[in-house]
């Protein structure tokens, strides 16, 4: 059996993925675990689907396998759904309750989906629907959302809160130090109350 | 020593400061832009570090200071290597004096790239070392091994890690910088710089009678290890060495090729202690080819057989597949799962405001029957938009177009090219052009960055890697000195006159370039600059449609009509196509 605690975080290119999941790698060093993680550059970023990859004791490749996942972390609906095959059974689900609807989905004369279709399609006793965007900018900026995210998502995550907030200090631009310690603890709180 | 979370190309980075390189040159390209990216962030006095304008360029610039006995890195990502290869097949004969280390990163599964070309077979063709990491830790470990092997020999040394060592990331060891650089001393030697016929011969002798001394150097450092552990056996190299290690069950023999060329006798020594032999690697089968030639009567699984795909890049999973069907594991590891249908796609996509959606929409409204061949940059993008035809490599934009008019096909032929790729190797095209009489009209998107890789600036930029103004490059003159008589620049948030200016080029005969000039807008926006938001009057929007197929992200429809999002960035194209002038300047209240 795999040892690793696997991690996706999924959004759209410009999201700030690659932030949340630096984050998670300072965390792991911090604890001095061992740590491996894959995410998406180049031609991929430009608005297109992303993902990030971390293996908290991983010591070998990057690549999480499809219905291996412990925690799926999305930071949209539509790429919640696009991506939960990654987990496995029971796998938890942190997802943001925000809905970029991309270009296609005018322009394919499909249906175009809901934020409730979504909500519900997503629904379950592992998932949690957190509206990070407001979290983050009741603590001063929507910029922060990543990081709410990571917040409501802690309560899974095998690392101690106090790394998390360190690993996030190391990581976010020095002045926004503050607002993102708030928004991860309120991101913190918001799962709790659910 | 400390450790650190970081990313493989920025590891590779710190590790050719702890290396001591003197001289750093490349070409911006998936998967490799971060290292020299990572290193232009801290010049260091005494280190030159520059981004070239194509890969050949880059290579023998990096070759000269190798020769002066400085310590030399380029980069560039596989298929700049084709760009280098006229240099980099005989520096092998030339040798170098001080350490030479060609980055060549390959994109096994064409996350970024156009094909899936191998690096190895260039090393190979080349007659040089080549260092293929199964991990950030082996990549980072293995430059500074590379600058070692590259003295001790006399020849460039090649490091190919793929995109999932330049582009994850993990906990890595790091050594200390080196301090202090060598400065060049060009030393006359006719007999090894003048590649004459005469001189040739002797240093390809000279090059061959290297080899066996590499291979067993290569089994020395440990970059190749074996260990034996029942009747059959793996062998795998570059990451697959990793994939396999997370699975593989304890009585199998594992043997993990990290550098070529592979030594046949320690080879061979392995393979014949076994019965079954499967081999796993992504690409090519060069490990697969040289079991195959010391193998006595040994089951080989492979490629070859069908164990595994020619192409893509693997997984655990895919892995577990070939180790299933070789008979070595009884049942899969991995469940099997679907994704979910029918979702609307993400693909990447033109930012909100970008500069080759209004010229792309122009060409396409004034030249409805044109064709577009195109070239490598963000702009490839304009294919969901209907206006690229071809894409092939950089600079094939201009040659493509003057082939397809100069073959008698008769409809207009409007070509787009990035700034960044004209100047890598678009200009002998567009000379070839005129000089050959083809009737095509050049459309230059000039957005002054090398934007697609992560905004490398370029002569066009006017600041070098490392932030220094430079001379600027009138492309303008460039074009005129080619021959070229029409030639016109327009600002492509101007659509009025940028279809006026298609429709004049329309009009005339012979090579017509455009330049469609604008700053790329992610550049813009993390310079400062703010325009104003736009958006659609609902009560006048009549649905019809139009400013969503212009492709916009900033623009959504609902309820039957067109709204704009707070990606808009204000370049005010859509207020211009909406036929019924709904969409104005948002007004703040």
């Amino acid at each position: 059996m795999k040892k690793s605690f696997d991690v996706m975080i999924v959004g759209i290119g410009g999201q700030g993925t690659i932030l949340a999941s630096n984050v998670l790698g300072e965390a792991c060093l911090i604890e001095g675990r061992s740590v491996k993680g894959a995410e998406t550059h180049g031609m991929a970023q430009r608005g297109g689907s992303v993902e990030s990859q971390i293996r908290i004791d991983g010591e070998f490749g990057p690549l999480i396998i499809p219905g291996t996942a412990d925690l799926l972390i999305a930071f949209d609906l539509l790429e919640a759904v696009r991506y939960r095959h990654y987990l496995k059974e029971g796998g938890m689900m942190i997802v943001n309750n925000q809905l970029v609807l991309p270009t296609s989905a005018f322009s394919s004369g499909q249906p175009v989906p809901t934020i409730d279709d979504i909500s519900t399609m997503l629904d379950g006793e592992h998932t949690a629907i957190v509206d990070a965007t407001a979290i983050a900018t009741a603590a001063g900026s929507p910029l922060a959302a990543n990081i709410a995210l990571l917040g409501a998502a802690s309560h899974t995550i095998p690392l101690r809160v106090e790394s998390l907030i360190e690993g996030v200090r190391r990581c976010v631009p020095q002045k926004t130090i503050p607002i993102n310690e708030h928004a991860f603890l309120e991101g913190r709180e918001a799962v709790k109350s659910i | 020593m400390e450790k650190r979370y970081l990313l493989g190309n920025v590891a590779i980075a710190h590790a050719c400061r702890e290396a001591g390189v003197d001289f750093i040159s490349g070409y911006p390209g998936t998967p490799s832009s971060e290292v020299i990216d990572t290193l232009r962030t801290v010049p260091e006095p005494g280190c030159h570090l520059e981004w070239s304008v194509n890969e050949k360029v880059a290579y023998e610039n990096a070759l000269a200071a190798a020769w002066c006995g400085c310590r030399a890195l380029v980069t560039m990502k596989h298929v700049g290597v084709n760009v280098a290869a006229d240099p980099l097949m005989t520096s092998s004969y030339t040798g170098v004096t001080g350490g030479m280390v060609l980055l060549a990163a390959d994109d096994p599964f064409a996350h970024s790239s156009q094909n899936e070309q191998d690096s190895r077979m260039y090393a190979a063709f080349a007659k040089i070392p080549c260092i293929d990491p199964a991990s950030i830790q082996d990549a980072h470990d293995g430059i500074i091994r590379a600058f070692d092997l590259s003295e001790e020999f006399g020849l460039p040394v090649m490091i190919r890690p793929t995109t999932r060592i330049c582009h994850s990331k993990g906990d890595i060891e790091l050594g200390e910088r080196a301090t202090g650089h060598r400065k060049g001393t060009f030393q006359r030697n006719p007999k090894q710089y003048v590649v004459i016929p005469a001189h040739t011969r002797i240093l390809h002798k000279e090059l061959n009678q290297k080899q066996p001394g590499i291979r067993k150097r290569l089994i020395e450092y440990g970059f190749n290890t074996a260990v034996v552990r029942g009747e059959k056996a793996v062998i795998a190299g570059g990451i697959s060495a990793e994939y396999i290690r997370e699975i593989l069950p304890d009585d199998i023999s594992i043997a993990t090729i990290g550098a070529y060329p592979i030594d046949e006798e320690w080879l061979a020594a392995f393979v014949s202690r076994h019965t079954e032999i499967l081999v796993i690697e992504e690409m090519m089968p060069i490990i697969e080819g040289a079991v195959r030639e010391v193998a006595c009567g040994q089951v080989i699984y492979g490629k070859k057989n069908g164990y595994l795909p020619h192409e893509g890049e693997f997984s655990p999973s895919i892995i577990a597949d070939a180790l299933l069907a070789a008979g070595y594991i009884t049942a899969h590891p991995f469940p099997t799962v679907s994704p979910a249908g029918n979702l609307p796609v993400r693909p990447p996509i033109l930012c909100a405001g970008c500069m080759h959606r209004s010229t792309f929409y122009s060409m396409k409204k004034v030249f409805k029957d044109g064709i577009f061949p195109s070239d490598i940059g963000c702009y490839t993008l304009g294919l969901q938009l209907g206006a690229v035809d071809t894409t092939i490599c950089m600079g094939a934009s201009i040659t493509v177009a003057s082939g397809i008019n100069r073959s008698g096909e008769e409809r207009d032929v409007v070509c787009t090219i990035g700034d960044s790729t004209f100047l890598h190797t678009g200009i002998n095209g567009l000379i070839n052009a005129v000089y050959n009489g083809a009737d095509i009209v050049v459309v230059i998107l000039d957005n002054r960055i090398t934007a697609m890789t992560g905004h490398q600036p370029n002569p066009n930029t006017c600041l070098t890697a490392s932030g220094t103004e430079s001379p600027a490059v009138s492309l303008e003159a460039l074009c005129r000195s080619c021959g070229v008589t029409f030639v016109e620049t327009v600002d492509p948030y101007d659509l009025s006159l940028l279809l006026d200016t298609m429709k004049r080029a329309k009009e005339e005969k012979g090579v017509r370039v455009i330049i469609a000039r604008q700053p790329c807008v992610i550049v813009a926006r993390r310079a400062g600059w703010k325009r104003h938001k736009y958006m659609v009057e609902a009560d006048t929007c009549t649905g019809c449609r139009l400013c969503i197929k212009y492709g916009c992200p900033a623009i959504e429809f609902h309820d039957e009509v067109a709204r704009i999002n707070d990606l808009c960035t204000g370049c005010a194209v859509c207020a211009d196509i909406c036929p019924a002038g709904a969409i104005r300047r948002e007004v703040k209240r």
